[in-house]
């Protein structure tokens, strides 16, 4: 098997800046430099995950406990302060759906922008777009400004281009409770039928009946620390019993 | 499908998030020209007049300065003032459009970074596409200006040689090459302070009043002296002017009134050279900080 994402010993600190405003330095310096003008704060703690070709990987754990911050690590998004990630092939992110989105702009331009932003080729979204749009369920809307559709059909359309990105490596945040029953199992059907074709699948969430029934590993994150990495079915339970 | 990703596996790892600077923006530019013609959409919509605006605008601030500064001040040349500028109108409005792209390039890209945080925040992309796409947006609307010029030129008994078109090119690259650079530079500082975005917006009120866009570089050269002379003319924004007086200007007067010595064989290329320089400086900086511009934003 290769090696599809290769984590080695990352750390990510954040600082919590109070303030940056010369005032309130001026202040803390009068004060005789009580407290610390930054705090820090441990997003991850020296973490390692070796994820193969065609895995399927939920990453687990409660709010704040460092799942997002991981994955815009393996995305690029985030340099890690000590450690390295490599991934390889083309990575693509269902990380919150519709941010490259623009309300003023028509289905059509914004499926065209979204693609792009995602890495997609003009050739590409050319291609895929009739397969976006009967995905989406959109049909005559597509000439319309997306301002004026309504939250579903904004989530479907976004989710559509997502999923037809085409990558080697798909990583998903919590995206997965997208519009009504019919369409949200659609796209558990589409994940599956992506993880089937051999796509690596890294997938963050807190629905966890729902990642059982996806990816076949977990990995539990606590606090920045992996706690737990073996089956998905050990994994809910652990964090169920924690 | 099958072959495709047996071909990936051939490839190496790599370390995802590396920039490879400027050059990716060229290997982006299809999300480049998507992103310049939203912005080109999205700047007028709803709005009755539309791309309009891009003439109204100019013309209604060239009609006050005109007014205000060759009227009432005195730098039309006429029968009664011999001392002010032939064809104060040309001379005024073809500094203006440059400068016109240069505040609104500059301001724009200052703010991109700021402004697609959401964006930046959430998925990797070459984040130098976002001042590109501001210069570049800029760069569209100067071209309205550019044709109410050419036409009022025109009017004027406009008669330009190759040369002189060639130095506006050239005034037109230093500008642009100076605010992508300093657009840069501005838009990754203001990231983390911003005072950035505060401090561009007093640098383009000094810009307007640096170069000899209202004024002519002569009066700079007697209240001066030569050697503060020279050091005003080091501003690429005053070459460029310069470069576009002597393309537009010039050819409808009688030419008697002359360029600033050395124009072409010494200025023009000073200002590439600083304005290529300040690119290379405002590319190596935001390279160095957009590394945490996630977190920071």
């Amino acid at each position: 098997m290769t090696t599809a994402i290769e984590v080695q010993g990352i750390s990510k600190q954040f600082v919590l800046r109070h303030t940056r405003s010369l005032k309130e330095a001026f202040i803390w310096l009068i004060k005789g430099r009580k407290g610390d003008l930054s705090e820090k704060f441990h997003a991850l703690k020296d973490v390692d995950l070796m994820v193969e070709q065609g895995e399927t990987v939920a990453l687990l754990g409660f709010n704040g406990s460092g799942k997002s911050t991981l994955l815009k690590h393996i995305s690029g998004v985030m340099i890690p302060d000590t450690g390295s990630v490599r991934t390889r092939g083309k990575v693509a992110g269902l990380i919150e759906v519709g941010a490259g989105f623009h309300h003023d702009l028509s289905g059509r331009d914004n499926v065209y922008l979204n693609g792009a932003i995602l890495g997609m080729t003009e050739a590409q979204i050319d291609e895929r777009f009739e397969s976006i749009i009967e995905f989406a369920e959109i049909g005559q809307f597509i000439d319309t400004e997306v301002k004026f559709y309504s939250s579903g059909m904004y989530l479907r359309l976004a989710f559509s281009v997502a999923v037809h990105t085409n990558p080697e490596v798909f990583l998903v945040d919590e995206i997965l409770a997208v519009g009504d029953e019919p369409f949200q199992k659609k796209c558990i059907a589409k994940i599956q039928e992506l993880a089937a074709e051999g796509r690596t699948l890294v997938v963050v969430s807190h629905d966890l009946d729902l990642v059982a029934r996806i990816c076949e590993r977990g990995v539990v994150l606590d606090h920045g620390e992996v706690t737990f990495d073996g089956g998905i079915h050990e994994a809910v339970a652990k964090l169920r019993g924690a | 499908m099958k072959t495709k990703l047996l071909e990936s596996t051939k490839d190496d790892l790599v370390r995802p998030g590396t920039s490879g600077g400027l050059a990716d923006v060229y290997r982006e530019r299809f999300l480049l020209k998507l992103l310049v013609r939203k912005e080109l959409k999205v700047r007028y919509r709803g709005s009755v007049l539309g791309i309009i605006w891009s003439y109204v605008k100019p013309g209604v601030q060239f009609v006050v300065f005109y007014l205000a500064l060759g009227v009432f001040l005195g730098m039309e040349q006429s029968s009664t003032n011999k001392g002010g500028l032939a064809n104060y109108a040309i001379y005024l409005f073809s500094g203006i459009i440059l400068i016109n792209f240069f505040t609104e390039a500059l301001g724009n890209a200052s703010r991109s970074i700021v402004g697609n945080g959401g964006l930046i925040k959430k998925i990797y992309l070459p984040r130098q596409l976002f001042p590109v796409a501001s210069v570049w947006v800029s760069a569209v609307h100067f071209f309205p200006q550019l044709l109410i010029l050419v036409v009022a030129c025109l009017f004027s008994g406009w008669h330009p040689s190759l040369l002189q078109l060639l130095a506006a090119v050239a005034g037109f690259v230093i500008v642009a090459l100076l605010s992508t650079g300093l657009g840069l530079l501005f838009g990754a500082a203001n990231v983390y302070f911003r005072d950035s975005e505060n401090f561009v917006d007093m640098l383009l009120m000094i810009a307007t009043w640096a170069s000899p866009v209202m004024y002519s570089w002569t009066m700079v050269q007697h209240k001066l002296g030569e050697m503060w002379y020279s050091i005003y003319q080091v501003n690429p924004i005053t070459i460029a002017v310069e470069t576009f007086h002597y393309a537009f200007w010039l050819p409808t007067t009688d030419g008697s009134a002359g360029i600033p010595p050395h124009l072409l064989s010494l200025w023009i290329p000073v200002g590439l050279v600083v304005s290529a320089a300040v690119l290379l400086w405002g590319q190596l900086t935001f390279r160095r900080l957009e590394g945490r511009f996630a977190q920071e934003l």
